[in-house]
Parts: C-alpha cells; structure tokens; sequence
C-alpha cells in the first residue's frame, strides 16, 4: 500500500540527492521567474533558446580539459554564452542586420562548435550528460554555484530594474533622456546567461531554457503586473520542479525532461483554463459591465 | 555672442544624411528661446530628420547644431513612432512619473512631490483618475494625452514634438494644442512638425518650412504662403541613386 507519505514528501526525506535536486531547482526558480517573465515581454524567448544552445562549446570545452568539473564547465558555459551575446550585439549595433538574425547566427556557429568539440573527444554519454543535464547527480558544488548565481541575479535584477523596464517599455526615451539602455540590455543579457548556465547543472544545454520560458509563457494567462507574473512563473517552476522529480523518481525517467513536461502541461493548462485571454476566457460569453 | 546668448538652438549650415543622400541640405538658422515653432513641409522633406539631429540622435554630415546649454529638465522629445510596447503591464501612474527621470534615474525614489506633479499633469491633460490603469487599456487618444503628460512632467526648456496629432481625434488635438499653448506662456521652447495647416495657423507663430532645403522660415502667416507651399511640394522630389558629391561652399 502506498501512501500519500511515500509517494511524495517520503523520497526527500529518504534521499539526500532528491532533497539536493529540490533544493537546486528551487534557487534556480527564484531567478528564472523574472527574467523568463522579462523575456516573454521582451518578445526574446526565442533568444533565451538560442542562448541556452550557446552554452554548449564552452562547456564541452570545459570538460574536455578538466573533467566532469562544475567550475570548469559553468565557466566555460558562461564564457561562451556571453560571446554569443556580446558578438550578436556588437554585430547589430554596426550593420543594419536585426538583433533575431545575428543571435542566430552566432549561435549556430556556437552549437556546431559544441557538437563537434563533444565528438571528436567524448564518448556519446558524455553528450548525453550535457544536453539532458543530471540533476540527480547535483552535487554540494553544483548546488553551491546555483545558489550563488540565483543571489546575484537578484540582486543584480533589484539594480537594474527600472532601466530594464523602461528599455522594455519605451527604448526610444530611455534613449532621449539618456538612460543607458545598451548597458542595461547587456547586463541583462549576462544573466540570462548566467541562469542558463545554472540551469544546465541541473536540466541540460537543453533543458535548461525550459523551466525559465514555459512557466514566465504561463504566467501570462493568469495575473497581468510585472511583478505578479515574475511571482507566479517562479511558483509556476517551483511547483514543476516537484512534481518532475517526483515521477522521475518513481518512473526512474531522466529529471530534466520530467521537470520540462510538467512545466509544459502547466502552459497548456493555462492557454486553456487560466483567468486572463485564456482560450476558456475569450469563448465562453460572459456578461459584461454597464460602462 | 549676442544672437546665440538669445537661441535655444543653432543650426550652422547643417546637412543630414541618410547614406550620404541628404535628409536635411545646408539649413542655417536658429530657434529662439522661448519660440513656438511648427514645422511643416511634405513627406520625405526632413522634419523629422532635423529633430532628430536636434535630440543628438543623428549626427550632421556636416556643420554643426549648438544648442544653449540647457538646465534641469533639458529635452523632452516626443517621436513620431515612438517604439513603445503598447501592451506593457505598467500603469498610467508610472508612465508619467518616469518624465522625472533626472531626478529619479535607476533607484532614487519618486517623492511625494514628484508625485503631486503627476498626478498634476494627469489632471491637465484630462486624464484624473485614470493614474492605477494600464496603458494597455487606453485609446490611442488617451494615451497621446498620457505621454502629454510625461512631457510636463519633463519640465524640459525644450520640446520638441514629432507629428503629436496623427493619430487622435479632434477634440484631443485641441486640448493638447492648448497645452502647447500654456508652454509657450511659460517660455519654453517648442518647435513641432506637424501638417494640418488650419492648426499651424491657428496656434504656432513661427513656422519652418521645409522640403529637404529650408524653403522659408519666419512668421507663420509669410511662411505659409501658396508660392511658397507650392515650390516645397516641387523641392521634395528630387532624389538620385546616382547623385554626386555635392560640393556647395558654405554661406
């Protein structure tokens, strides 16, 4: 008989590496809530995908030289993903090509470099390992580097906050009264990064985009402030993270795309159900006010 | 110098270009301070061009633009397509709090003062009451207003206003053409592109007429002359793939 004990607070209290993994996706919710939601609004969810791809090479390259180490691998992830970002931005800056094209691009360029480096000097598992993540096997450094980075988005987030709204808002008078948007843009480019590069400890090159889109994607559909949407996309992966590692463990299925799928019902639920322009909202006929 | 103590702006045989084709052409002359200036010409003839250049948002390919040093407030410049994420979630309130931008910046706090004057400006373009919605609900009138009212909030000595009327009805364009009014009693430097004439007529006492080259600048009702109007509509036609280097001395 299995109770209800068992079947879902039992395996975090039996297992340090359940309790790890929980602990870790939940750093990682606190700073992918917000910036996944200021993506979504920034029309640039596809850039968070194209950025989390770009983290590859560096890894691999940190792999390559020191092992399956989390400094050398993150620090190898962070570098490249801010190559990407900065060279794309450099690029748009200088030539009338659009920032979506140059991201693309240099991403590509950035994959195709990753995949090629993991072939030529790993073995298929180790590409495995790198693209689906193993959150499983978080360990004391993973989730210390996970931590550290949800704390310095944070904070850093709380700095930039303002500028960052109005350069999403209103670009052309953060411009005219000189608001340093491009600074503002980059910064938050970094921590788009930075995030990433925590998430792919734990769910994956891959992955680690998914529990930063799919819940901020979700939001949408049920409370409408900047900061109501970054409070429940944060909820939103919380909840996912749980509930993924959960059947992972009694499935034994790989956690990342667990955790991703049960984001990726909680969007369709919402698209469907949820209380703001969601399709139950805009086809069902209400009543509406006097005036 | 004398002249330039008393202009807001100076524009010093000043071209703009686009790729090397001129936008604005060799245009000398000056804004007074405290002027109320429409500027007017047909489509492609550089009005928006030469705001701007006045912003700084363009550099001349030659001359030069000098503009008196502004204090607290400097420019308030209000685009023509102002590349603003109309379905934003932020509210009326805030909008028109960010015209503080000088004293607010990235973390200083909007104070009970910077407050009151928002919630100033909102009631003198209309809009009282609407300070906790979001602009996604607004009109394209309404929001006209609300961006009115981050201007006033700007307290800028100048303003400089891209086709402010084009999208808004009537009665909207002429509430905010009294705003422009009262700003000129308060001597702040306006200049304006815009191109229903009956209003530049009606509220603008100098006018630039502009079809790429200045054609005539002075007091409107010289400016707005037929002669005049009709050599500005044959002046804007004139672009070359193929044009040479232009080689004009400078007056």
């Amino acid at each position: 008989m299995v109770t209800l004990y068992d079947a879902t607070l039992g395996p975090f209290a039996e297992f340090g590496f359940m309790r790890r993994a929980l602990v870790g996706c939940f750093a990682l919710a606190l700073g992918s809530g917000p910036i996944g939601t200021i993506l979504v609004i920034r029309r640039m969810s596809l850039m968070g995908d194209a950025l989390s791809h770009a983290v590859l090479p560096g890894a691999a390259l940190g792999f390559i030289l020191a092992g399956l180490s989390v400094p050398a691998m993150s620090l190898g992830g962070v570098a490249a993903g801010l190559a990407v970002a900065l060279l794309s931005g450099l690029v748009t800056r200088l030539t009338p090509l659009r920032e979506d094209a140059n991201f693309a691009a240099f991403y590509l360029i950035s994959l195709a470099l990753g995949v090629f480096l993991v072939s030529t000097h790993g073995s298929n598992v180790d590409l495995l390992h790198l693209l689906f993540g193993a959150i499983l096997a978080v360990d004391d450094m993973a989730l210390i580097l996970i931590g550290a980075i949800a704390t310095v988005s944070l904070f850093l987030l709380a700095v930039i906050y303002r500028p960052l709204v109005v350069e999403c808002f209103d670009p052309s008078f953060l411009r005219a009264v000189g608001g340093r948007g491009g600074l503002v843009h980059t910064l938050f480019l970094a921590l788009v990064v930075l995030n990433l590069v925590a998430g792919f400890q734990a769910l994956g090159t891959l992955m680690a985009v998914g529990l930063m889109m799919l819940p901020a994607a979700a939001a949408r559909f049920w409370v409408r402030e900047l900061w109501s949407l970054s409070a429940t996309s944060t909820a939103l992966a919380l909840a996912s993270s749980f509930l993924g590692l959960l059947i992972s463990f009694h499935l034994d299925v790989p956690s990342g795309p667990a955790i991703v799928l049960v984001a990726g019902l909680g969007y369709l639920a919402s698209v469907a159900f949820g209380p703001r322009d969601s399709l139950r909202a805009l086809y069902l006929r209400r009543g509406h006010l006097e005036a | 110098m004398s002249v330039a103590s008393q202009s807001a702006v100076v524009f010093r045989d000043i071209t703009l270009a686009y790729e090397g084709h001129p936008a604005v052409h060799h245009l000398s002359g000056s804004l007074a301070c405290g002027s109320l200036t429409a500027i007017v010409g047909p489509n492609g003839a550089g009005k928006s061009t030469l705001l701007k250049g006045i912003v700084g948002l363009m550099r001349p390919a030659q001359g030069a633009i000098e503009r008196a040093s502004l204090g607290r407030g400097g420019i308030a410049y209000l685009p023509q397509h102002a590349e603003i994420e109309r379905r934003f979630p932020i509210s009326v309130i805030d909008t028109v709090l960010l015209g503080h931008w000088r004293e607010i910046g990235w973390a200083r706090p909007a104070t009970r003062e910077l407050r009151d004057a928002a919630h100033g400006a909102l009631a003198a373009v209309g809009l009282d009451g609407f300070e906790r919605r979001p602009i996604e609900t607004l009109s394209a009138g309404q929001f006209q207003r609300v961006l009115f009212a981050r201007l006033m909030v700007q307290d800028a000595e100048l303003i400089l206003l891209d086709e402010p009327f084009g999208a808004v009805d009537w009665r909207t364009s002429e509430d905010l053409l009294r705003l422009i009014e009262s700003w000129h009693c308060e001597r702040r430097t306006i200049a304006a592109v815009l191109h229903d004439l009956d209003q530049v007529r009606a509220y603008f006492p100098d006018t630039l007429l502009i079809a790429r080259e200045c054609v005539a600048w002075g007091a409107t009702r010289e400016v707005l002359m037929p002669d005049n109007l009709r050599r500005a509509r044959q002046m804007s036609e004139a672009w070359s793939a193929a044009a040479g280097d232009c080689r004009r001395v400078p007056a």
